[in-house]
């Protein structure tokens, strides 16, 4: 194993990771919610009718704008995604259809569940580290 | 009141992304490569943000209500399953061919990025099927109290 001096950074990554703890501290001592963004957003597509709309359209609409209000502020990071357009297809429903069945993601196992020393959650986020180690090694170093 | 701080909470979520660099799909994949130069940030994200979740978790679970007086919903699933694994499981290969998972996927939705909304529309789909399935599934065992 070779580590990635160049693009490594620690520090940003601990600074952001803070940030977006304390954004599910808060979420969960005021609201009462896990911020697990697929549940977020599934639920949006689970119940329109309910007055359970709100606070996660809201949440939804902060993510959204993030970006618009770093931008005002500062020049955004760089965004690269090396995906061709058919790949991002597959892999988007994929991760919509597979954070939706296995009832999380990155966000609601990876750092609600962990951080709840949940057991379930830990054994959903080693499967997906594990299939996506599986999946970038194909992609990386079998067929290319 | 709720609301309005749910908005604020996504905007803190949405920065910290950007922060860290995880709204940079090429630096999930620099994690996901282990047998390449590997990006270990990844990781940090995760230690920071667990770090501040299990003292706010711990805090939540003493409660019955929230700081807003809404009802403390914490799951209650405990069951290791096929559903878990297998969910998991899809779960990670799309991950591992886009490099994007959902907060990260609105962020780039919100940048502007053509393939970020593509990805985010696919996102949404794949959401739509499993709602479907499961209405599917709902209606099938309960067709006789029609």
């Amino acid at each position: 194993m070779t580590i990635d001096w160049i693009h490594f950074t620690p520090l940003s990554a601990l600074t952001g990771g803070l940030l977006i703890g304390l954004s599910a501290a808060l979420l969960i001592l005021y609201n009462g919610r896990i911020a697990g963004i697929s549940g977020i957003v599934g639920g949006l597509l689970q119940r329109l009718q309910t007055g359970d709309v709100g606070w996660r359209a809201a949440f939804v609409l902060g993510l959204v704008l993030a970006p618009v209000l770093y931008r005002a502020a500062a020049v955004l990071p760089e965004i690269r995604i090396d995906a061709g357009w058919a790949v991002l297809l597959l892999a988007g429903v994929l991760v919509g259809y597979g954070a939706r069945l296995g009832s999380g993601c990155t966000s609601g196992h990876g750092v609600c569940g962990l951080s709840r020393l949940s057991p379930r959650s830990l054994v959903a986020t080693l499967t997906f580290m594990a299939t996506g180690f599986i999946t970038v090694y194909a992609i990386r170093h079998l067929f290319t | 009141m709720s609301v309005l701080l749910s908005f604020v909470f996504g905007l803190i979520f949405g920065l910290g992304l950007i922060v860290s660099g995880m709204s940079n799909p090429a630096k999930i994949i620099g994690f996901l490569d282990l047998a390449g130069v590997w990006d270990p940030s990844l990781i940090f994200v995760m230690a920071g943000a667990i770090a501040i979740g299990i003292v706010a978790f711990t805090l939540a679970r003493r409660r019955e209500r929230s700081l807003l007086g809404a009802p403390m919903q914490l799951p209650t699933a405990r069951d290791i399953d096929r559903r878990l694994v297998a969910g998991s499981a899809l779960f990670g290969i799309g991950w591992g061919l886009a490099g994007i998972c959902p907060g990260p996927a609105l962020v780039l939705l919100g940048s502007g990025s053509a393939k970020g909304i593509v990805f985010t529309l696919a996102l949404l789909a794949g959401m739509a099927l499993f709602e479907v399935q499961q209405r599917m599934r709902q209606a099938a065992s309960h067709s006789p109290d029609v």
